[in-house]
């Protein structure tokens, strides 16, 4: 499953992508300690895998709780993405 | 030299006209749906109060979202340069520049001498401007200023889950009917915006002094919380902040008539 | 099956329908699925996995509470009493406070459920539009979610935002999608997206001399273009479902079918009740499962 966590607005799309199969092959889960804000919580989905999520309290706020890892000049990687082992996650902005 | 600047917000409309570095008369007032007219207007206003005449400026510079209506100006300029300027006029070395307007917010890296090295901007949803904070006043039944002061006088710390102005409403109304204290309310719709400006700020990364700009500097609630959420003790205020960009403007306007000799390009 | 009770249109009504060509005490399995909402909330109870009664309310202070006056409202309907359910799924907003739930499940797997039943297995895509968010889901062919995305933050995208621009202009909402295609000329669509900023500028193009109508279409447009940019992000593939109360606006309907270029399936349901349905059909599979017997869902 691909699960896109986040919000369109007159700003723009901020969305983070999940591809769930990919992360429920992960034990790890290292995205979640790498993130400096705490956006991530793990879950287990609908189906039957324990997945890596955006937590709920998060999500209307993504632009802002990301802020600090996508600065205005040179953009570094981000921390959360170097860490997936997987390749399963993307942000969208 | 006599210069203006005239800055053509959405809401209002600011005029400056600057004589020798210094403020020589101002004007501000709606600006509405005859855009033109009205920055003539104000600008005329200004001239007299500078006690000089229109042909008496060397250079007029437009800045604001509708800066571009403005025919009679020599140039424009943006507001993030306009804001940025007028910061290090005021405040020379100062790094950080934030600015929030009724409409408009934004976090701006500067050189200390008025050149923009960075910018973050928030201009096309509503939430993240000072028209967040009159829409909950209006929710709450309180003018701005009492919205301000009983923000200030909060202990409490209650989250506000809608990040959006319309959703915002709706939540502050739950919350009154819910029987939470006005003020703590009023705290958490400045701590809700402040957060969002704080992150901006994150984007261009805090440096030095920070400098506040823009007619939600005269907000006592949303300046406690600003400083609460940049995590600094003071915060550089000048007298008149929401004539910034406008003086700003007259600064370049400046710059740009001693560039050009006569002053017109 | 019956045509679903007529409802309101943005705001729904409360009310309760069953199927009088059966009864629950002929089922094996009877199981509930209940969806509370922001605006609204609803209970539909399954037999042997198909549906058969539901009711819809407006939602009260707690989610608890609006759960309890949905489930009291399809029970009245049907005489059913708590513990002749076998199993229930709660979903929606208030999915993790039900002490009476057995499980909770996602709105969006009870959304894709839910629509692959209402519109067939051969729904690919399902935009959902209600009051206050917006979903886009894509589902294989049993009703499993691929790719989902879901709107809640912004209120331009969603029902709340039409409604702000109706009181505004002073229609009535079930106008809206009408009057949008009573125009000469298709306008552009309003530039500023925030509802607030667009407000001000709906008032500048009725100054410039626009007519209501005219100034609906191009907030239709806008919305339909926020929503396509959404579908795709997801990916369109047909069939393509639409379900919340959207899909009663036919002047954002049919310029999202125009921008993305598919058709949406038409529905004799009342789409409404697409989460609460779809918890009911996975309370049913979860129940065989838990007894052990072979998924029939």
């Amino acid at each position: 499953m691909i699960a896109h966590y986040g919000y369109q607005d007159a700003e723009g799309e901020f969305f983070i992508t999940i591809d769930t199969d990919r992360c429920g092959r992960c034990d790890g889960k290292p995205c979640v300690a790498a993130c400096p804000r705490g956006v991530f919580t793990v879950e287990e989905d609908p189906y039957g895998d324990t997945v890596v999520a955006v937590d709920d309290r998060r999500r209307k706020r993504l632009r802002y709780e990301c802020a600090g890892c996508k600065p205005a000049g040179d953009r570094p990687s981000l921390p959360c993405v170097r860490a997936c082992p997987w390749g399963a996650m993307t942000h969208s902005w | 030299m006599i210069t203006a600047g005239i800055d053509v917000g959405s809401k209002n409309i600011k005029a400056v006209v600057l004589r020798d570095g210094r403020i020589a008369g101002e004007a501000v007032g709606s600006g509405g749906f005859e855009q033109l007219a009205r920055a003539t207007e104000l600008l005329k206003q200004a001239v007299r109060a500078a006690g000089c005449a229109t042909a008496d400026l060397a250079h007029i510079t437009a800045t604001g979202a509708g800066r571009t209506a403005v025919a009679f100006a020599h140039s424009t300029v943006t507001g993030v340069t306009a804001g940025a300027r007028a910061a290090n006029h005021l405040f020379p070395g100062a790094r950080t520049v934030v600015e929030v307007g009724a409409e408009e917010s934004r976090a701006v890296k500067t050189d200390g001498a008025g050149r923009v090295l960075d910018s973050a901007v928030n201009e096309k949803c509503a939430a993240g401007s000072g028209s967040f904070t009159e829409s909950m006043a209006r929710a709450l039944g309180m003018t701005l200023e009492e919205f301000a002061v009983r923000s200030t006088q909060s202990t409490a710390r209650i989250p506000m889950n809608a990040q959006c102005t319309v959703f915002a409403e709706s939540e502050v109304v739950n919350l009154i009917h819910s029987g939470v204290d006005p003020k703590d309310i009023a705290r958490a719709v400045h701590d809700a915006i402040a957060s969002r400006v704080a992150a901006m700020v994150r984007r261009v990364k805090l440096e030095g002094e920070v400098v506040l700009l823009g007619g939600m500097a005269h907000n006592p609630g949303f300046v406690k919380c600003l400083k609460e959420n940049l995590e600094v003790e003071t915060l550089l205020i000048p007298d008149r902040p929401e004539l910034a960009d406008a003086l700003g403007a007259a600064l370049v306007a400046a710059d740009r008539a001693g560039a050009a000799p006569g002053g017109r390009p | 099956m019956m045509m679903a009770p007529r409802q309101e249109y943005w705001r729904w009504a409360e009310g309760s329908w069953a199927d009088p060509d059966r009864h629950w005490k002929d089922a094996r399995v009877v199981t509930l699925g209940i969806d509370v909402g922001s605006v609204s909330s609803e209970a539909v109870v399954c037999l042997d996995g198909e549906l058969y009664a539901f009711s819809t309310v407006r939602t009260a202070a707690g989610s608890v509470e609006s759960a309890e006056n949905a489930m009291k409202g399809v029970f009245e309907r049907t005489g059913l009493r708590f513990d002749d359910i076998h199993y229930v799924v709660g979903t929606g907003y208030g999915r993790v406070n039900l002490p009476f739930a057995h499980k909770a499940i996602t709105e969006i797997a009870c959304h894709g459920r839910g629509a692959n039943y209402m519109g067939g297995p051969s729904v690919r895509t399902i935009l959902d539009m209600g009051g206050q968010d917006c979903k886009a889901i894509r589902v294989d062919e049993r009703g499993k979610v691929t790719n989902f995305l879901m709107n809640d933050k912004c209120a331009a995208g969603t029902g709340r935002g039409m409604e702000v621009i109706a009181d505004l202009l002073e229609v009535p909402i079930e106008e809206l999608g009408p009057r949008s295609f009573d125009i000469d000329e298709e306008p552009a669509a309003v530039s500023d997206v925030c509802v607030v900023f667009a407000k001000s500028e709906a008032m500048a193009r009725l100054k410039d001399g626009w007519s209501k109508n005219k100034v609906i279409a191009a907030y239709c447009r806008a919305m339909a273009e926020r929503v396509a940019a959404l579908l795709q992000r997801v990916g369109v593939e047909p069939e393509f479902f639409i379900t919340g109360g959207i899909s009663k606006n036919i002047g954002v309907v049919r310029r999202i079918e125009e921008i993305i270029g598919v058709k949406a399936l038409p529905t004799p349901y009342d789409t409404q009740i697409a989460g609460a349905l779809g918890a009911a059909l996975f309370a049913h599979a979860l129940y065989l499962k838990a007894r052990g017997k072979p998924q029939a869902a």
